[in-house]
């Protein structure tokens, strides 16, 4: 099975970066409340991450979802793999799940203890 | 207590059927977000948004579901997710762009603190 070209370019976003998370507007400026409150817990956390304002490509933002089997935005990809959306992102926060996957991926972050 | 619209009650309906659950809440959040709609209005017109709800003011577009149902034993949170949103799949694309969900088991549910 071949990608589409929208597919090939999630397939490398993915797989380039560690973290990345779909979004609706910028991590300076998120423009929906699910996308700032995972912005808030990965920064919170203290993990580098690369955003991707879905707002600013229509292919992009109708591709993730096709893609993750997702229906909806923020999505937050680690190592190339889905991890969840805004309650599943923030619930693995809580119980410390997002460290450990983090850490168990290889990921560094900056939580000070 | 607002009265329950039309897609609360297919929600509802839907969850029931599909996930006997043992307890279900839906808190309908649109009011919150109210402020949303100039905006997506404008974000609607420039370049579409495919499937997206309409943008009216008739509510009915963040939801909020608390859903108990041994349905979800063995399953990761992804899988839960995805089994609510694909019982929901029509709902989703036709009108609630935002759907939170609290997916446990009863065992989960009844852990002190849970």
């Amino acid at each position: 099975m071949s990608d589409t070209p929208v597919e090939a370019r999630i397939r490398e976003e993915i797989t380039s970066n560690d973290v990345v998370l779909y979004m609706k507007g910028s991590p300076m400026f998120p423009q929906c409340g699910f996308s700032a409150a995972v912005v808030q817990v990965l920064s919170h956390i203290g993990v580098k991450f690369k955003g991707v304002n879905v707002l600013e490509d229509e292919e992009i933002r109708q591709g993730i979802k096709d893609f993750s089997n997702w229906p909806t935005i923020p999505q937050l990809y680690v190592k190339g793999e889905f991890v969840g959306g805004c309650d599943i992102v923030r619930e693995m926060a809580a119980e410390g799940e997002l460290q450990t996957l983090l850490k168990d991926k290889g990921v560094e972050t900056a939580t000070a203890a | 207590m607002t009265t329950q619209g039309p897609y609360q009650t297919r929600i509802r309906a839907k969850l029931t059927e599909g996930l006997a659950p043992v307890s279900l809440h839906i808190e309908d959040d649109s009011r919150k977000h109210a402020h949303h709609g100039p905006r997506m209005a404008a974000l609607a017109t420039q370049g579409g948004d495919h499937g997206h709800a309409p943008i009216d003011d008739q509510g009915e577009t963040h939801f909020r579901v608390d859903i108990v149902s041994a349905a979800f034993e063995g399953k990761s949170r992804v899988d839960r997710h995805r089994m609510v949103n694909a019982l929901l799949a029509d709902e989703l694309r036709e009108r609630v762009h935002a759907l939170a969900i609290k997916a446990r088991t009863p065992a989960e549910a009844d852990k002190p603190g849970a």
